[in-house]
């Protein structure tokens, strides 16, 4: 078989893995903070968003690098 | 053998025809579609480019909806009326006041704000039919929104606690070890004055960049598969179809998600440069 392509979509999908652990731990432990206080729930999840932005930006760096490189 | 207009997406998007007739009518979304043919205006700063054209819709629409929620305001509001209500005081209570507090939150409400719904309405514009592209799906705009924020943080720390004030909060943070500066300093200098607003930046438009791509991956597939396929790989554009569905809707939630985390990243970079005594 024959297969044709770029390793960069390589490349991308092991850059998706780091941040997509990372992305478990985090919804995971908010999820399991909001059920063991629901009254916090508001705050926890604005500090969630703002994480998820922080390690968001790891798998879009992994995103752009092969358009600026390539 | 990479062929020569190859680019990393279009390589992607090769693999899903795999085993396909060749020499059809299969279009992959490239990086040229952010870049259309000028139409005005062509070798001046002011070159004009569909692209240009969306952004300007979506400020019309933007400046005609809240002009004319204003305009037509009553103390009982009807349902638009109550929709728009519900996004400002979105961004007044769990935006600005819930990061910054009530006092500074009441003096960057107003910024806040524009910036959520300047962002929104040049998100969304990427899942409206005819236009297709979002606002922000090119490198510029985000820049300058975040350059907005970075002007902002620093100007209204510098303004709180004079120059030296704000260079000691930001890069000397209070309640650590002294010989812990040496690392730290650096780190915070690099976060201060690149980080922050190139994450920003790069945050916004990879977004918007990749839904564009997965969404144009979608529509093209689906439609090389219904009309251009092999009998036997045309129940996959099915699958393509319903991914396009799937999509369509992820981007609505993206484009109000990604305006939420810059306006509450806005806020929250505000808030670390201006607390001051404790």
């Amino acid at each position: 078989m024959d297969i044709s392509g770029n390793l960069a979509v390589i490349g991308y999908g092991l850059a998706a893995i780091g941040p997509g652990i990372g992305l478990g731990i985090l919804f995971g432990k908010t999820i399991e903070s909001m059920a063991r206080q629901p009254e916090m729930s508001g705050q926890l999840r604005s500090t969630m968003f703002i994480g998820l932005a922080f390690i968001e930006v790891f798998g879009l760096l992994g995103l752009v690098t092969p358009f600026i490189f390539g | 053998m990479p062929r020569p207009q190859e680019t990393p997406l279009s390589s992607l998007a090769t693999f899903l025809p795999l085993a396909a007739d060749s020499g059809s009518g299969f279009v992959p979304p490239s990086l040229e579609d952010f870049f259309p043919p000028i139409v005005l205006w062509e070798g001046t700063p002011f070159a004009f480019n569909r692209i240009i054209m969306v952004r300007l819709i979506a400020t019309v629409a933007l400046l005609l909806v809240f002009v004319i929620g204003a305009r037509t305001a009553k103390l009982v509001p009807g349902r638009f009326q109550v929709v728009l209500e519900m996004g400002l005081d979105f961004c007044r209570r769990s935006i600005a006041y819930e990061t910054l507090g009530e006092k500074l939150g009441k003096k960057y409400v107003n910024i806040i704000t524009t910036i959520f719904f300047s962002v929104f309405f040049l998100n969304i514009t990427g899942v409206i039919p005819f236009l297709n592209i979002a606002g922000t799906s090119v490198i510029g705009l985000p820049l300058i929104f975040a350059l907005w924020v970075f002007v902002l943080y620093i100007g209204a720390s510098v303004k709180m606690h004079g120059v030296g004030g704000f260079l000691k909060l930001s890069l000397f943070p209070p309640g650590v070890p002294k010989f812990l500066y040496v690392l730290l300093t650096p780190v915070e200098f690099l976060q201060v004055f690149l980080l922050r607003p190139a994450t920003l930046t790069i945050r916004l438009f990879a977004n918007m960049m990749s839904g564009h791509l997965l969404l144009a991956l979608c529509y093209s597939a689906t439609s090389y598969l219904f009309l251009h396929a092999s009998a036997g790989l045309k129940p996959l554009g099915i699958v393509t179809f319903a991914g396009g569905f799937a999509f369509f809707f992820l981007e609505i939630f993206v484009a109000a998600l990604q305006a939420y985390v810059f306006a509450i990243l806005t806020a929250v970079y505000l808030q670390m440069v201006l607390e001051a005594e404790h």
